[in-house]
């Protein structure tokens, strides 16, 4: 099988198309056709990527980069396929800074534990945002813990973005690395990444990006961000769930700990010493998930496929036909009005708990996000216990969002 | 009435809805009217915290039975919690202890009740019964 990818043709953005190729949006939930609108915490898989799972079972399955047999050399080209088109989705320069893991949850716990011992000691700083995922807070205080490193926070305003004259305030010869949401998977805001590295990088200081949302709705180019690591997972990106991306700059992950050890990631093993393997092995400890990165780099390159401004301008079309619909129930109000957004609302309505409020959209059919998302410190920011959550993916259409706008009114006149 | 007969009698009510809205009216109408826990008690020793919603629970006991107040920051929580007071506060410790909720399952709000939904009602009842058992001890 060929390793290097070809740029396929670009195909038309046409809503009725796309959403066939999503068996999963025709299905009923709780007796009314299903909407889904949570595609923020996990997107639905196209036809193309399920079957790519069953081919590569039906036809490649065996362990990769050990058979002398002709099967594992196949299975091994199959992963190391989705691993180059991985790295031409994300424009990085080499495949050796491109590394499977779980998720962006682990992509992050492996920079922190693997750069944060390495690099970070007692009274440096790391600086992270109000508005950032547990993913994002809970590896960087672990670390905190264990090296006496201090976590700084950029203060998120009220509209819901960052306050970037605190930012530039708490960027000092103290601070020793930086870890930024790209987009915010509860208030929607586009984050200005470029630049805060730009900033971070005048003092030496890395900048790690989480992109598990904006995977799915920006293009991403890590060399044009010149992030040092950028983590994003599979299943948001119309992927399979259990595999995920860390993009990370060679010169970083030459200079780091690996993460886990184990078969894979060495070169020899003694009693007495282990060498490593090469990049990207190095952090690759144990078999890898094989279906999962073949079928990740079928689902990216299902993306790109499709011409991305007309998706982009699609769910900007949501957003706002979403945002202009809502604002006209009585009592709701939203929570992350920033200038940027992607395609994600946050709202409340007054004097309706979110589970009440999702509890009925969910008997009208409508899958909606309710909580804290993940980001209790955001909620304690804004002082409110979570929020209803709609998020939009290039197979929503505006129905969906009659739909919704719908059942907030009608959910609405019943918890008044 | 002993627990059985109140939840037959729930299960009855409940037939009488024709769909899911009328259903929903009526447990968010049982919500806002629920008397609501003394405010002294909705405190952090009576919190019981779900990750979607929260629960109050307050437990007192007289003669053999216990009386139970309660509240919910969510409306449908609240209102799933008024079937569960009238179901079992006022009753006796050990029937509180040995009882089988199969009520919720039979009016359809079994979701409701599911360890994953992290609203406070599956560790309420367990608190509820948990009193239930320490009073019968105590007894
Ligand atoms: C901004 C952000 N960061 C991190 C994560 C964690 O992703 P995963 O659970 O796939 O590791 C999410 C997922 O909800 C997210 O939205």
């Amino acid at each position: 099988m060929d390793t290097t990818t070809e740029r396929t043709p670009i195909r038309p953005f046409e809503i009725t198309e796309i959403r066939r190729d999503f068996p999963i949006l025709f299905r009923e939930m709780n007796g009314k056709p299903m909407v889904f609108l949570d595609s923020a915490a996990s997107s639905q898989k196209p036809r193309v990527v399920m079957d790519a799972l069953v081919h590569y079972y039906e036809h490649l399955n065996a362990n990769v980069h050990r058979g002398v047999y002709k099967l594992s050399q196949e299975a091994t080209d199959a992963h190391e396929r989705g691993r180059e088109v991985t790295r031409d989705f994300i424009n990085a320069a080499s495949t050796k800074e491109v590394l499977f893991t779980r998720g962006t949850t682990e992509g992050i716990n492996l920079v922190a534990q693997c750069y944060g011992r390495q690099f970070i000691k007692a009274g440096d700083e790391i600086l992270i945002s109000g508005m950032e995922h547990h993913s994002n807070i809970v590896p960087w205080q672990m670390l905190a813990e264990q090296t006496g490193a201090v976590l700084k926070v950029i203060p998120v305003t009220e509209r819901g973005e960052l306050d970037m004259e605190a930012f530039d305030k708490l960027l000092t010869e103290r601070t020793r690395f930086v870890s930024i949401v790209h987009i915010s998977n509860t208030l929607g805001t586009i984050n200005p990444v470029k630049e805060i590295i730009d900033k971070a990088h005048a003092l030496d200081v890395p900048v790690l990006v989480d992109g598990a949302q904006s995977a799915q709705h920006l293009a991403i180019d890590v060399q044009a961000l010149d992030a040092d690591f950028f983590v994003f997972s599979g299943h948001k990106v119309f992927g399979p769930t259990g595999i995920g991306i860390l993009y990370g700059k060679e010169k970083w992950l030459e200079a780091m700990p690996p993460y886990q050890g184990g078969g894979e990631m060495i070169k020899t093993v003694t009693f007495e010493k282990t060498t490593y393997n090469e990049l990207p092995f190095k952090y690759e400890a144990g078999t890898p998930d094989i279906s999962g990165s073949v079928a990740l780099g079928v689902a990216l390159e299902y993306m790109q496929e499709i011409d991305h401004d007309a998706i982009q301008a699609h769910e900007q079309d949501l957003l706002q036909y979403a945002t202009e619909g809502l604002s006209q129930i009585e009592g709701i109000r939203f929570v992350g009005e920033a200038a940027r957004k992607a395609s994600v609302i946050s709202f409340l309505l007054e004097g309706a708990h979110p589970y009440d409020v999702g509890t009925l959209l969910d008997k009208l059919g409508i899958a909606v996000r309710t909580g804290h998302h993940c980001t209790q410190p955001l909620m304690d920011h804004y002082g409110i216990p979570g929020t209803v959550r709609a998020s939009f993916a290039l197979y929503n259409n505006r129905e969906d969002v009659d739909r919704l706008v719908a059942g907030v009114e009608r959910a609405a006149r019943m918890l008044r | 009435m002993d627990i059985n007969q109140i939840q037959d009698e729930i299960i009855d009510e409940f037939a009488f809805f024709e769909d899911w809205m009328e259903k929903y009216e009526y447990i968010i109408d049982l919500g806002k009217n629920l008397p609501l826990i003394d405010p002294s008690k909705k405190d952090e020793d009576h919190l019981i915290k779900g990750c979607q919603s929260q629960v109050w629970l307050e437990a007192k006991d007289q003669d053999s039975t216990i009386q139970f107040t309660a509240d919910s920051d969510a409306v449908i929580t609240k209102g799933i919690i008024a079937l569960l007071i009238r179901v079992l506060s006022g009753q006796k410790a050990q029937d509180i202890a040995e009882t089988e909720l199969y009520f919720i399952d039979k009016i359809g709000l079994r979701e409701h009740l599911s360890p994953t939904r992290s609203n406070g009602l599956v560790s309420m009842v367990k608190q509820m019964k948990m009193y239930a058992l320490a009073f019968q001890h105590k007894s």
